[in-house]
């Protein structure tokens, strides 16, 4: 499979008080077409900051992030936000066509097109409400369906289930398996929840903390489609835990010792 | 009866009979001349003077001529004040350049400012429409700017990874995500407009509720005082429930819970 993102030594560094700080330290690797691409790390590693670069939101020091788009005229990219980021102010179909409001698509084709998104995120009979009458699992599948809805080259997935209690995130991990399983679109995803990335990804990086470096990239060859109550049973399952643990285990202790 | 309706129901009775109690109490200290009639009148009387002023249109007369001005002035202050109030606060420019000033003339009093309004503009309507709009303007553009100041920096950046263009920003962004303060400038703009109409009355009018009393003041007629002061309350609050309704339709998500 060819690459779709292609991000190359990038860095990204700030003053802070007469010394530089170095966020993210040449970062480069690549995202294959239709990946589902989980970033893992202790907090601080730059991770968000990272996927903020690739969303264009922040710039980089320095470096370059190609991506290769089929067809052109789709939008690059559609972020998932770690809070609460669906407007208080539209309808749940509102939110949900946002993007192609923004690309200019006529009404009744939008509102077409994000119903059915609705109706995969199961949220048809609040199609009108407004998001204060939604708990917080329904308003991130609604952030989830407006960035679907876009039908954008990558979705881009900050700590998306991070703020949600466990048995939400595990029907929202759930759902989400099942639409990417569908749609098989490219997806950077982030995560602090080592179980998430192996529930989820096709690979994980890892990356290490002051400042944020790549320390290593490990496959996820878990067999598709995966089912989020039968996965952690599945073969390779523990080892795939161990071998993302241990790497990061150092990283962590090296951190609290100094 | 549950316990909790009973309460409901004591709750209820209490809010209408604690100020009916107070007329009655009032009306019999007037009648016993407990109280100076002359001075704090009776609710007997008051409404005596209330029929034949509500019969004439004299009453309807003034206070459709006070609403005029009040809602013209409540237009020409908060229509610049919200324009001026979002650019303030997107641009960080304009609110450096704007700020100041803002900050620096609006604690002046604006009844202060009535002389120098009245030799600029006159003693016609002019002048006392222009009373109400700078003191309701302050309280809008002030609110405003806070509003889109408050508005959540996740909002930006949804608007900017959808590529939001500027126009669409404003429309979908900054001007719904700033409405609810807009709407409490308003509210305070409109309690500003009924104290500074009573002032812009003051001087140099021929109608008006604020004549009225003023007028009332000078004859010595104290019933009709009180009958204008009923009337400015019933106003406020006739006032605060058109804003409370407009505010309801166009904050359709600020309702629904």
């Amino acid at each position: 499979m060819e690459d779709c993102i292609l991000i190359k030594n990038i860095n990204k560094s700030f003053p802070l008080q007469d010394k530089e700080l170095t966020i993210l330290h040449d970062i480069t690797f690549s995202i294959r077409q239709g990946e589902f691409f989980c970033i893992f790390g202790p907090s601080g590693c730059g991770k968000t900051t990272l996927l903020r670069i690739i969303a264009g939101l922040e710039t980089a020091s320095s470096g370059e992030i190609i991506i290769s788009q089929t067809p052109k005229d789709r939008p690059v990219n559609s972020m998932v936000f770690q809070e609460q980021s669906v407007f208080p102010w539209m309808t749940v179909l509102d939110n949900v066509s946002y993007g192609l409001r923004m690309r200019g698509i006529k009404k009744a084709a939008r509102n077409k097109l994000a119903a059915h998104y609705i109706d995969m995120i199961g949220l048809t009979k609040f199609t009108n409400a407004y998001p204060n009458q939604l708990s917080g699992g329904m308003k991130q599948r609604v952030s989830v369906a407006r960035a679907l809805c876009n039908d954008p080259e990558i979705l881009l997935m900050d700590e998306p289930f991070g703020a949600l209690d466990e048995q939400n995130r595990l029907i929202l991990q759930q759902e989400l398996l099942k639409i990417w399983e569908n749609l098989h679109k490219t997806t950077v995803f982030i995560t602090h929840s080592i179980d998430e990335c192996l529930c989820l990804g096709d690979r994980v990086m890892i990356m290490t903390a002051h400042p944020g470096t790549i320390k290593t990239i490990i496959n996820i060859d878990l067999p598709r489609p995966r089912d989020i109550a039968t996965i952690r049973t599945t073969i390779g399952y523990n080892e795939l835990y161990q071998k993302v643990w241990l790497s990061l285990k150092d990283e962590v202790q090296r951190r609290t010792d100094s | 009866m549950t316990k909790q309706a009973k309460q409901k129901l004591i709750i209820r009775t209490l809010s209408v009979l604690s100020p009916l109690t107070l007329l009655i109490l009032w009306e019999l200290l007037a009648r016993l001349h407990a109280i100076d009639v002359r001075l704090l009148s009776s609710p007997s009387m008051i409404v005596k003077t209330l029929i034949p002023l509500l019969l004439s249109g004299d009453l309807l007369y003034n206070t459709w001529i006070s609403v005029q001005r009040v809602l013209w002035g409540f237009i020409a202050g908060s229509i610049p004040g919200i324009l001026l109030g979002i650019a303030m606060g997107l641009s960080p420019f304009i609110r450096s350049a704007v700020e100041p000033m803002i900050n620096a003339t609006y604690p002046i009093p604006k009844l202060a400012l009535m002389p120098l309004i009245l030799l600029i503009f006159g003693i016609g309507e002019t002048s006392k429409i222009f009373t109400i709009a700078i003191g309701v303007f302050y309280l809008v553009v002030i609110n405003t700017m806070a509003g889109v100041l408050n508005i959540d920096k996740i909002y930006l950046d949804v608007a900017k990874n959808f590529r939001a263009s500027r126009t669409n920003f404003y429309l979908t962004v900054a001007l719904p995500g700033a409405l609810p303060m807009i709407f409490a400038g308003l509210k305070l703009g409109m309690g500003m407009a009924l104290i500074l109409i009573v002032a812009a009355e003051l001087s140099a009018a021929k109608a008006g509720v604020g004549w009225m009393i003023w007028r009332a003041y000078d004859m010595f007629d104290i019933e009709q005082m009180f009958v204008a002061l009923i009337t400015l309350s019933v106003l406020g609050y006739l006032f605060s429930l058109v804003l409370d309704l407009v505010e309801r339709w166009v904050l359709p998500w600020k309702q629904t819970r």
